[in-house]
């Protein structure tokens, strides 16, 4: 089992053209998702090694039953992208485009929302369920499939924490990528909510970085609602106040979202904080035994 | 990205929003030149993109032109929080019978703008914040429905009490956040938001910050950029297309994004080392790109080791070794090197190395302790 995308997810790529959609596209069919189709107005009615091209994301639809998208477009469109899908349906958008402007996706988060859509990102590697679906640009061969959730703010770090599961031979169910910017389509807490009612997920993995509250938020919610296990991992602790750490919303301001107050909420809520992410796997793990 | 006081006054007038006029200058004699146009007493205001220069000394009065020149001297001697002051605004000295403040900043956990006023303005609005919040009246706004008109009116009666103030103030919030919205910015402050006559309210200092991600829709914004908001090697960084920031420590770092580049100095404190800097080479691995990320950290004086912590996802490990292999024979690197390979094309990039007669690990942990060890 897993959460969000599984053997019966087809994904269209908007974008599919371009460098990048292009090369992720091949990259995720190689990886076994079922890639039904992509995007890139103008250029309908051509393919991508194979995969057919269409002119809107309503077109291949219609003609594919897509019922997952992936944007890969520059950060100029990705918004319009979004709105794109959402307005022709689709119930789930994965957003990878970096760079999008904040004020953009205030806009863009209350339209999904309204619409019902889940968007993950922006700003985000996408998410994996291992053996059955691959949206976006993790590489597939460190995942294992098995039993453990994973919830990042990150990419690389992600794949660090992956790596170390996997290593533990601690598989995952969907390991997700929520994006690096201040405000992303779906957050730390309805994916807990998501993995908590997953039967093939027995623990959580979150990983997190200073700036904002959503892990305090997190850390009430896992207090309140969780009955599996979850460990944390914070990222952030030597970064200096005011300035922004690559990502949009990896910033400590006006003495917000320092790690200190983010292990101290983790803590508060009996969720172990690793120091170390090859300390996780043995920290989840004694606490499955539990 | 950070703008200046004089920068943020002239968007305010461009936006409409009432502000008197200002000269910002760079000698004593331009300060008593620029005193004497106004004909009247002025406030010297040193320009630095920091907080808190009134209670450094930053902020003077001025009665005449040559006490505008000697005002004007003794600031831009100053170093405000690290930062030389290189230049002054001279604006004519308005008197302040009240000073209100007006903000607007993104609210992440609401997903919406944030509307902030208080009657209680001026230098100790940040004090006031955590001593007394119930003084600053908030409002969300969400930029797609526009301003909840009635509760805007609700909160600026409680601020402002009176006309003309109430609807002058209106004019302000619209006006302010349709600069906010249009130029893409992450914080937008009046502070004084002053009352200068009996009805008269003017903007008589501005606090502007900018979405990094926004700027590329706004050349005349990305006009306003000044060097001096970065170390030299943030720039240079800037300049070849790399994520970084300077940091006080000794070990040089080069990681693949983000998240992984904070956790990489977090590990380095933890085994007793200091990081030298955040250095994110980003996704596409560009042999140049290392080459250019060595020479930035190269640049600094006090790196007495590097560590490379690479994850190949998108990143090609051996495109990374050829990064390095590259830098080896083009520039002198004098200081070991940890390299940490993993991830897309390590078998590739491992062997790339060993024929360049460096070694690597693949553990992150051990890379860390190995780099902390020989700083």
């Amino acid at each position: 089992m897993s959460i969000l995308v599984n053997d019966q997810t087809r994904v269209l790529v908007q974008g599919i053209t371009g460098r990048d959609g292009s090369f992720h596209a091949k990259s995720m069919r190689a990886d076994g998702t079922n890639i039904v189709g992509g995007v890139t107005p103008g250029k309908g009615g051509t393919d991508v090694e194979g995969m057919p091209v269409y002119n809107s994301v309503k077109e291949c639809m219609d003609a594919t039953d897509a019922n997952c998208a992936v944007i890969f477009v520059p950060a100029k469109f990705a918004m319009a992208a979004v709105r794109e899908s959402t307005d022709a349906g689709m119930p789930l958008v994965i957003c990878i485009t970096e760079g999008v402007p904040v004020n953009e996706m205030i806009d863009m988060y209350a339209y999904t929302r309204e619409k019902g859509v889940t968007l993950i990102g922006p700003n985000c590697p996408g998410l994996i369920s291992p053996g059955q679906c691959k949206v976006g640009i993790m590489p597939a061969k460190i995942h294992q499939e098995g039993n453990i959730g994973v919830i990042s703010r990150s990419g690389t770090l992600t794949y660090e924490v992956v790596y170390s599961l996997s290593c533990a031979n601690m598989g995952q169910s969907t390991c997700v990528g929520i994006g690096g910017d201040p405000i992303v389509g779906t957050g730390y807490i309805d994916l807990l909510e998501r993995f908590e009612a997953d039967p093939g997920t027995d623990g959580v993995v979150l990983i997190g970085e200073i700036g904002g509250d959503e892990e305090e938020n997190a850390a009430a919610y896992i207090a309140k609602h969780m009955k599996k296990p979850v460990v944390a991992f914070i990222c952030g602790r030597t970064a200096p106040p005011g300035k922004r750490m690559g990502h949009a919303g990896a910033i400590i301001s006006g003495g917000k979202g320092t790690p200190e107050a983010k292990i101290a909420a983790f803590n508060a809520a009996g969720v172990d904080v690793a120091d170390l992410p090859d300390e996780i796997p043995g920290m989840l793990q004694s606490k499955l035994n539990n | 990205m950070k703008v200046h006081e004089y920068q943020g006054r002239a968007l305010f007038r461009e936006f409409g929003i009432p502000c008197p006029p200002d000269v910002v200058v760079n000698t004593p004699d331009d300060a008593r030149q620029a005193a004497a146009d106004f004909a009247e007493p002025v406030v010297v205001k040193a320009q630095v993109l920091v907080g808190g220069r009134g209670k450094a000394g930053g902020v003077k009065l001025a009665q005449t032109p040559d006490e505008a020149a000697e005002k004007a001297e003794a600031i831009l001697a100053l170093t405000i929080k690290d930062l030389p002051v290189e230049k002054v605004m001279i604006a004519p000295a308005a008197d302040i019978l009240k000073e209100y403040y007006v903000g607007l900043t993104l609210d992440r956990g609401a997903r919406a703008i944030i509307l902030m006023v208080s009657s209680a303005g001026g230098v100790d609005i940040e004090e006031l914040a955590v001593t007394e919040p119930e003084k600053i009246l908030k409002m969300h706004i969400q930029p797609a429905d526009g301003i909840d008109e009635a509760a805007l009116t609700d909160l600026l009666t409680q601020a402002f009490e009176r006309e003309p103030l109430i609807t002058q103030a209106r004019e302000t919030v619209h006006n302010l956040l349709r600069l906010f919205l249009e130029k893409d910015c992450s914080l937008v402050e009046i502070n004084p938001y002053a009352l200068i006559t009996e009805d008269e309210l003017s903007a008589l200092d501005s606090k502007i910050n900018f979405d990094d991600n926004g700027t590329f829709k706004h050349p005349d914004i990305e006009a306003l950029r000044n060097d001096e908001e970065y170390s030299a090697d943030e720039l240079e960084a800037r300049r070849v297309g790399l994520s970084f920031v300077s940091m006080d420590g000794d070990i040089g770092c080069i990681v693949n994004g983000a998240g992984l580049a904070m956790a990489t100095m977090d590990l380095i404190k933890h085994f007793g080392g200091e990081p030298a800097n955040f250095l994110d080479v980003g996704g596409s691995s560009n042999p140049e790109k290392v080459l250019n990320a060595l020479r930035i950290i190269l640049n600094n004086p006090r790196v007495k080791a590097i560590l490379i912590n690479i994850f190949g996802g998108i990143t090609r490990c051996d495109d990374i070794a050829n990064g390095l292999l590259m830098a080896t024979q083009q520039i002198d690197i004098p200081v070991p090197m940890v390299i940490r390979l993993i991830g897309t094309n390590d078998a590739e990039g491992r062997e790339i190395l060993v024929k360049a007669g460096l070694t690597s690990s693949e553990n992150l942990t051990e890379a860390v302790q190995a780099v902390v060890k020989q700083a």
